[in-house]
């Protein structure tokens, strides 16, 4: 059997991916057609490329599908309690970077902190009636960072895209997601909390902790990781 | 290794004793509507507690603990005084400590009872030590009825009062805001401007969302106010440090109280409720001198605990969780009580934990 690494099948993450490997000597590319999810590796012996979304990722190298994967350390977190125990980081690759943030409408002038937000929380629910709303996709992040700073009166409702537009849409107050620029935030007449980052995120080589490998695995696992330098 | 049947059996045998006692026996739904426990204990029950849902109740949570049902139940139509047991599973996600259990049976006691508090107390804290056996177990206990009349007690606005008193079960947050309102923090920058600016709307936005102008305005108003008063002193600030540290066997932290009593009257009676349980528990033949008492203890894990609160635990196994906890909630009894309220005081044991470490092997 050979090492089986996973990486992202499309668009500039795919890319700087392969461009990564690439200048490590090792040539990665899609086979067949544009559509079919084949890839090839070469400069390496007994490594097998599987393309998967960005966000299987995670689970496939938890279940051990996979030795090797790329993808951000965001989805890593959200997805896999107890992450450490389970992949290991091998290498950050110095792209795809996006800090996890909380934004809330620019006219909220006064909240520009977790304790504005907090208070802001209170006086909302006992306005309103119900607690002050944050749209994301990253629940467990988001729950986990306001428990431990400390902030109540919140609850989370999910938003898997157009997480921006939620507050204007009047099915959120706040928003917690991805950004690079803030460029989308502004956009929507949202501000980011002048806090640090919740997560700053980026792609990154993880392995499995969980798969057993081979003697020829091991050999192909070793000289793949010299090869990288990782 | 605890077989499952002998868990039951030793389950049945710990709701006997409290029957025994006087209690009803009552069963509850395993499936509880998840908004009473989203509203009691805000967003961080998901992270704790199973949640699922269908198409027509909504969402609904595996049961995480017996207390709230219990509470309902007993606001809705129970009659005073009661005494209640229960033994079933209760549902806990474990994502942080993957070696402990996430489904387990616990065997409860609760006392809903207008008479005497702290004989109360003492009876759910000595039945509870009895039913527990011969394990030699430390007793934790605590108070977290003292540090709430200490924040009542503090000279400030009641704003700041209400925000501490919210916070009372988050240490963090509730020693970040102690910190500001001494000025023990800076202003942070952001709110200096704000303060300071003619028109604080000028570098806002548009607005956008439910939470509207006069809201915000409302909060600024508010900030202005509290930037306007004068900060807590460190006299009080020592004072609320000097109750939150005192760590004693019982009587000696009762005389430590009754000093810190003499500089912030506000805490005396809740001294003197705590000096009354110390006589009910030895009235009920419990060896006070050989109780520990920490002032800060429960503040973490027992949201909804606004009294006395207590804990067993193996001394030797701090990888283990306590194989006993309990305390008083008078305040949910209020919040789930429609109007109503009634004190209440009650505890859980779980059994496996307890045959395990009798047989030494938990």
């Amino acid at each position: 059997m050979s090492i089986k690494l996973g990486i992202p099948s499309k668009g500039r993450l795919m890319e700087k991916t392969f461009d990564w490997f690439g200048g490590r000597g090792i040539t990665m590319s899609r086979t067949g057609s544009d559509r079919e999810y084949a890839g090839d590796v070469e400069g390496v012996d007994g490594v097998q490329l599987v393309l998967l979304s960005a966000g299987e990722i995670p689970r496939e190298l938890a279940a051990g599908r996979i030795h090797l994967g790329v993808t951000g350390q965001d989805l890593i977190r959200e997805k896999l309690a107890n992450w450490p125990a389970r992949v290991e980081e091998l290498a950050e690759l110095g792209f795809g970077q996006a800090d996890l943030v909380i934004g809330v409408p620019a006219a909220w002038v006064d909240v520009d902190t977790l304790d504005d937000l907090d208070a802001a929380s209170a006086a909302f629910r006992s306005a309103h009636g119900f607690r002050l709303r944050i749209a994301t996709k990253y629940h467990r992040l988001i729950r986990d960072y306001l428990r431990e700073h400390g902030v109540a009166d919140y609850q989370l409702v999910d938003s898997q895209g157009a997480t921006e537009g939620t507050v204007k849409n009047l099915t959120a107050e706040a928003i917690a997601d991805i950004t690079s620029t803030g460029e989308t935030l502004r956009a929507n007449h949202l501000k980011i909390l002048k806090e640090e980052p919740v997560l700053r995120s980026q792609a990154t080589l993880f392995r499995s902790r969980v798969t057993q490998v081979d003697e020829a695995e091991q050999f192909a696992l070793e000289t793949l990781k010299t090869k990288l330098g990782v | 290794m605890v077989r499952r049947t002998e868990t039951r059996a030793e389950a049945l045998r710990l709701r006997g004793v409290f029957e025994a006692a006087g209690a009803q026996s009552v069963e509850m739904d395993i499936l509880q509507p998840a908004e009473v426990l989203l509203d009691l204990y805000g967003e961080d029950i998901r992270g704790r507690a199973y949640v699922t849902s269908d198409a027509l109740r909504g969402e609904q949570m595996l049961r995480p603990d017996f207390t709230v049902p219990v509470v309902q139940m007993h606001m809705d139509e129970g009659a005073e005084p009661a005494r209640y047991t229960y033994a079933g599973e209760v549902f806990r996600q474990q994502e942080d400590a993957p070696n402990r259990a996430n489904q387990y049976l616990q065997v409860g006691f609760e006392v809903f009872d207008r008479a005497n508090s702290a004989a109360a107390d003492a009876e759910v804290f000595s039945l509870i030590r009895k039913a527990l056996g011969n394990l030699p177990l430390r007793a934790a206990t605590g108070d977290i009825g003292l540090l709430m009349s200490a924040v009542a007690g503090l000279k400030t606005t009641d704003n700041r009062k209400a925000a501490l008193m919210r916070h009372i079960w988050r240490p963090r947050r509730f020693r970040w805001l102690l910190d500001r309102f001494s000025g023990r923090l800076e202003v942070p920058e952001t709110r200096a401007a704000l303060l300071s600016a003619d028109d604080p709307h000028l570098s806002g936005g548009p607005m956008i969302g439910l939470r509207s102008k006069s809201e915000i305005d409302a909060r600024i108003d508010a900030l202005r106010e509290d930037a306007a008063v004068s900060l807590i002193s460190d006299a009080e600030i020592d004072l609320i440090e000097a109750l939150l540290s005192v760590r004693e066997s019982l009587p000696v932290a009762l005389e430590r109280l009754r000093d810190i009593a003499v500089d912030m009257p506000a805490i005396e009676p809740a001294v003197e409720r705590l000096a009354l349980r110390v006589d009910a528990l030895e009235l009920r033949g419990e060896g006070v001198a050989d109780l520990d008492f920490e002032a800060s203890y429960g503040r973490t894990s027992m949201e909804y605990y606004d009294g006395f609160v207590f804990g067993f635990y193996d001394q030797n196994r701090a990888d283990l969780p306590p194989v006993a906890t309990g305390g008083r909630y008078d305040a949910l009894t209020k919040v789930l009580g429609k109007g109503d309220a009634i004190p209440a005081v009650g505890g859980v044991i779980r059994p496996e934990l307890l045959l395990g470490l009798e047989r030494g092997e938990a």
